[in-house]
């Protein structure tokens, strides 16, 4: 097994290449972990729901809260007409939510730490809230670009920013998810690679290697923390995006 | 100077744009902490716009590591 910080990265064909319509699809190490993903989110929601009482135990009790963070996300920033776009919210949130946690696994694949998936993702987040904009306002949507109360002599000029800073939001927002796990993970593997070169150099090497074993635990409980924060900044910057397209200031 | 070597240096200066988003988050935490001690009763429903800027702040930082590794590991 090589040790380096990047080998964990690796994409590794499990199912043999196809070559379809010119393309070579494989079944991936990525592919089974979103696979893994669907079923832990089916599987636990699935599981939670079952108990029904009216006043929750622990399990039924963490379903709610996970249902009602997004329910309450969505009213406060959607509003009323926002609650069709609940289950997206609650799809995208709940799928990177459980990406970046089974990535903390040892030995596990994190596959939003691959910029692809990630990208994917915010095209989709961005592409339908044009879709949106342009099926409630049709072409007044883009008055989205146009602030009001903005002189008419550098009204060009400020549209122009508005629309860099709207197609710069993909980018942000998969590079964003992208950048948090690739470099947590890299440095979770940096330090435990320290933990072994230093006991590879005998007793006082032991004693020396409990600071970045320490340190490796600390930056693991950071990576908890910022896996779950990661999960809910796309999910809020999702329903922020809609609002965009749902309630273009007049 | 070979390509390999300005490569290295570039990764090393690219990292010098992290410390801008640490002055960006300590900012935003701590300008929500001096409002939170004078108003505690309005501090709860602020915090999740606290934790918004701060992931907003901390991207740009994540941004320039990932412009370090590009060009580390990016042949």
């Amino acid at each position: 097994m090589v040790n380096d910080p990047i080998h964990q990265f690796r994409i590794h064909p499990w199912l043999g290449p196809w070559n379809v319509f010119g393309h070579e699809i494989a079944f991936t190490n990525s592919n089974f972990y979103m696979g893994v993903i669907v079923a832990v989110v089916v599987g636990f929601l699935l599981l939670a729901s079952r108990p029904k009482a009216l006043v929750p135990g622990r399990l039924q009790s963490v379903g709610e809260m996970w249902y009602s963070l997004i329910r309450n996300m969505v009213e406060n920033v959607l509003g009323h007409d926002g609650a069709p776009f609940f289950p997206l919210v609650f799809s995208l949130f709940s799928f990177v939510l459980v990406a970046n946690m089974l990535g903390m696994f040892p030995y596990f694949f994190t596959v939003t730490s691959q910029v692809v998936v990630t990208a994917s993702l915010a095209v989709f987040v961005v592409a339908l809230v044009v879709v949106v904009g342009l099926y409630k306002h049709g072409l007044g949507w883009f008055k989205l670009f146009v602030p009001s109360g903005v002189p008419l002599a550098i009204l060009p000029v400020i549209s122009l920013i508005e629309v860099i800073s709207f197609l710069s939001r993909p980018i942000s927002l998969g590079l964003r998810l992208f950048g948090n796990m690739l470099a947590g993970h890299i440095v979770l593997k940096v330090f435990a690679g320290f933990v072994v070169s230093l006991v590879a150099l005998g007793i006082g090497g032991v004693i020396g290697a409990l600071a970045p074993l320490a340190m490796a635990v600390a930056l693991t409980a950071l990576e908890f923390l910022v896996a779950f924060l990661q999960a809910f900044v796309f999910a809020i910057l999702t329903c922020v995006y809609l609002n965009d397209a749902l309630h273009t200031h007049h | 100077m070979d390509a390999n070597a300005a490569k290295l240096i570039g990764a090393g200066i690219a990292c010098i744009g992290m410390g801008g988003a640490g002055i960006g988050v300590g900012l935003i935490f701590g300008n929500f902490l001096s409002g939170a001690l004078r108003n505690p009763a309005a501090a709860g429903a602020q915090f999740t716009n606290a934790l918004i800027g701060a992931a907003l702040a901390e991207g740009l930082g994540i941004f320039s590591l990932v412009v370090a590794l590009l060009l580390l590991f990016v042949s």
